[in-house]
């Protein structure tokens, strides 16, 4: 028996209706080996990694685990096996605590103080600190992908698999990540690293497999290979990777903000005192690791979140409700799931969720123009799903982004909110979100709220630093660079 | 090991043939409680068919018919909406009471009182289920509690008035309200018990609903609401109003239910439980049988006024006590909501 090859996966292929998700795939992974898994939105990656975590049973193919064949038919077996799932959206119960969220997974016998300890001890071990006591709703999403991560840990896992990590991480984190990754590694466990982020996958693995349309194209030593080969592999073209961005002349404010104070759901200040203005022409940045007040302000803005002390004005009129801010504003969330749509809608509703006042005539939906319109949005959008009746949770994550894309872009507005908006994109849709909020600069004004740095500094004609409820500082575009933005994310004030 | 499986979609055989399973399970259960009464099943099962086919029964089955789907196709509006109103039964007795005070207490022309009953009946229901609405888009007030205490105060109410203030001063001391003026009295269809006017309302109800939830903005808001007040906040939603509509709705079909109870068959304000025997519980198992269809809702409502008009005849045919009929419409209605799980999951032996 091949004890070093921790997974071969042999011409697994999985069809859902209409699409070939996997076709006659080959994977392996072997004892001590941070093995990349690159492709785009609807590759197949996803697909790949649930049926080898039993969430899907393949239609043909084997898998072997340490050289034995193993027939996975649930995530109970898949943990059995020593296999541990890191999701890109962290599934934790939202109400309850850290600990409580792992407690499962502790011997009966250790119990609360002690508990707390070891989830401490495990977490500074790898170098992931996390405050066990938190609630999970109070939590960033990377920290909340911390806690997956601990999960994986704490069963035990030999091989774990890391859908898009570092979406939500700062510089700092990603290389606190990787560094546990690599001790990881160093203790002879198997990592699969699924990413769309090209210098990372460089960096940090020994080989990398490329899907495109659910076949492999290549797997390759990573030393081998170089971020342009990777791209055409990927796409299947090169893509352009730097903007010019044309100069706009800013025009009239569309949303100011002053002195504004916002508690977070325990009570405590998240906002404090925060005060910026963006204009018409405009894409104005704000960087900051999650967790540092983003959310409330976000929440505030869009009329979601009370405001305590100073005032929000947007189009010239203080805001008092959602109401108000969606007859001029638009929204695009970081939440698709629980905010952004529907699941249990059709894609026509979904699509016609923040416009439906548009098709309204005497009180009844004009679903003839509503349909026409929808159908619209997904040609010009390249949504693919079954048909426009179909309910949205039949839709892949990077079709449900192009959907509230599509929604959120083509409402008249002047003022567009977007919270992380290509994250866990891959790298043809993040270049195509990008054009387009390039684009809207010309009739709105553009708050964009981001944890990844490059979207920031591509996008960006000023930046604002967000840490621990404040803006740290205000930077026009020339002047700011990954390396003072990145400081300034962990609280140094950079002159 | 057997293992519990979501099925990826219910095919339409399998919601037939869960149904059937389940109504067979119920007979069977019920055979047995008929046999330890010395009673053939098989006997009692065909008088109850024999008899609700004859005219008499027919009709027994239509005057259930519109109470249950005035109350059930209100709650589908609610329950879509996200709003578990479990008080029907409260908003039927508090149009009743209206509709009794509009009847015997206001000095109106004649040909005004019929048309005044039913605005004031659908008045008070609105007004019944507003509250709880009220509570829990402001106060976040768990709305099963409130509405299902709101039953307890109505029913108090009506128990109150008919022992109390507007006891008829010509009931030797019964506890009713003196007889309605005759333009009081909804029209019936002579030989039977239906009064056609709330029949029809009934009916128009159920087409009226499936329109506003799947064709009007108002649905589509409600329909929002329901599912996520997030999403429903997101998109710009007025939350508050699409609940309070909702409720509005849901208390104004249960109100016209209650004048419908006390104008068309009773003509008088009895004690709570002989003006309604749980029609606004029993609306409740009308919707979700309907799998919250406005329109299937008729034939879930049938169902049930089935079910209940049999049980009366078994009462009066076999000499049965109304425990052992309640316990008969238990068991189907048990059986039929256990084939819901079954017709959504499948078992697999491992």
């Amino acid at each position: 028996m091949d004890r070093e090859t921790l997974v071969k996966m042999v011409g697994i292929t999985k069809i859902f209706p209409n699409v070939v998700a996997n076709d006659s795939v080959n994977f392996e992974l072997k004892r001590g080996e941070i093995h990349g898994l690159l492709g785009e939105n609807g590759a197949g990656k996803t697909t790949l990694m649930n049926i080898l975590y039993g969430i899907y049973k393949p239609d043909k193919g084997e898998i072997y685990i340490e050289g034995k064949p193993v027939n996975i038919k649930s995530p109970k077996d898949a943990i059995g096996l020593g296999i541990g799932m890191v999701p890109q959206f962290p599934e934790l119960v939202e109400n309850m605590t850290v600990a409580e969220n792992l407690a499962p997974l502790f011997p009966e016998k250790i119990l609360g103080k002690k508990r707390i300890n070891e989830i401490h001890r495990i977490a500074e071990e790898y170098g992931l600190p996390i405050d066990a006591e938190a609630m999970i709703y109070d939590l960033s999403l990377g920290e909340k992908q911390r806690i997956e991560i601990l999960k994986a840990l704490i069963r035990g896992a030999k091989i774990l698999i890391l859908d898009e990590p570092t979406t939500v991480l700062t510089p700092n984190e990603v290389s606190l990540l990787f560094k546990a990754i690599r001790k990881m590694r160093g203790e002879g466990k198997g990592i699969i690293f699924v990413s769309h982020k090209l210098p990372e996958v460089l960096e940090l693995t020994d080989r990398v497999t490329v899907l495109r349309k659910g076949r492999v194209v290549a797997t390759l030593n990573t030393k081998e290979t170089n971020e342009d080969e990777l791209v055409k592999l990927m796409v299947g073209r090169a893509v352009l990777r730097r903007y010019v961005k044309e100069k706009i002349v800013p025009g009239e404010e569309v949303l100011r903000v002053e002195n504004l104070h916002v508690f977070n759901d325990k009570g405590g200040l998240a906002v404090k005192g925060l005060s910026f203005s963006v204009r018409k022409g405009e894409v104005f940045g704000i960087a900051g690791v999650s967790g540092n007040g983003q959310k409330e302000l976000i929440e505030a803005i869009t009329g979601l979140r009370r405001v305590e002390k100073g005032r929000i004005v947007i189009g010239g009129r203080e805001l008092t409700s959602p109401i108000q801010f969606r007859r001029i504003a638009s929204h695009i969330p970081d939440d698709r799931v629980g905010m952004g749509v529907l699941p249990s809608l059709s894609v026509l509703e979904n699509l016609a969720l923040t416009s439906y006042k548009r098709f309204s005539k005497f009180g009844f939906l004009k679903f003839n123009e509503l349909e026409q319109y929808a159908n619209g949005l997904v040609d010009k959008y390249n949504i693919i799903m079954p048909s426009l009746r179909a309910p949205a949770w039949q839709l892949s994550g990077g079709n449900l982004a192009r959907l509230i894309l599509a929604r959120e872009t083509s409402a008249e507005c002047s003022l567009i909110v977007a919270v992380h908006p290509t994250f866990g994109l891959d790298v043809a849709s993040t270049e195509e979100t990008w054009k387009l909020l390039l684009e809207l600069r010309r009739k709105a004004g553009v708050l964009l709220v981001s944890e990844d740095l490059e979207e920031i500094l591509q996008l960006s004609d000023r930046i604002g630093v967000m840490y621990k409820g404040e803006l740290i500082d205000v930077l026009d575009s020339e002047e700011a660079d990954a390396e003072k933005i990145g400081l300034m994310m962990g609280g140094v004030k950079v002159d | 090991m057997i293992r519990i499986e979501e099925r990826m979609e219910q095919s339409l055989i399998v919601k037939i043939v869960t149904k059937i399973v389940a109504i067979l399970l119920a007979l069977g259960i019920s055979a047995v409680i008929f046999m330890s009464y010395g009673i053939n099943p098989i006997y009692a099962f065909s008088t109850m068919f024999s008899k609700s086919l004859t005219p008499y029964g027919l009709s027994e089955v239509v005057t259930k018919f519109i109470p249950l789907e005035l109350c059930g196709v209100g709650l589908i509006v609610a329950f879509k909406s996200g709003m578990w109103n479990i008080g029907a039964e409260g908003q039927l007795l508090i149009g009743a009471i209206m509709a009794t005070w509009a009847a015997l207490f206001l000095d109106i022309p004649d040909f005004t009182r019929l048309p005044l009953i039913l605005v004031l009946s659908a008045l008070g229901g609105i007004i019944w289920a507003l509250i709880p609405a009220f509570l829990k888009a402001k106060l976040e007030i768990n709305e099963v509690i409130v509405t299902l205490m709101m039953n307890y105060i109505a029913s108090s109410l009506v128990n109150y008035l008919v022992y109390g203030p507007w006891k008829g001063s010509k009931e030797w001391g019964f506890p009713y309200t003196d007889k309605f003026p005759e333009s009081a009295w909804l029209p019936i269809i002579p030989g039977t018990r239906i009064h056609w006017p709330t029949l029809l309302m009934a009916s128009v109800a159920a087409f009226t609903v499936f329109f506003i939830m799947f064709k009007t903005t108002l649905g589509f808001e409600m329909r929002v609401c329901g599912q996520s007040r997030r999403v429903a906040e997101y998109s710009g939603m007025n939350y508050m109003k699409a609940l309070m509509v909702s409720m509005a709705i849901s208390g104004a079909l249960a109100g016209l239910a209650g004048a419908g109870e006390v104008c068309g068959i009773h003509r008088r304000l009895r004690y709570a439980s002989a003006i309604s025997s749980g029609y606004g519980y029993s609306g409740i198992i009308v919707a979700w049988l309907s799998g919250l269809h406005p329109i299937a809702s008729i034939l879930s409502a049938l169902f049930i006024a089935f079910l209940l008009a049999g049980g009366d005849i078994l009462q009066v045919s076999l000499g049965l006590s109304a425990g052992i009929v309640n316990v008969f419409n238990g068991a189907i209605l048990l059986s039929l909501l256990i084939s819901e799980f079954f017709g959504r999951y499948r078992f697999r032996w491992k």
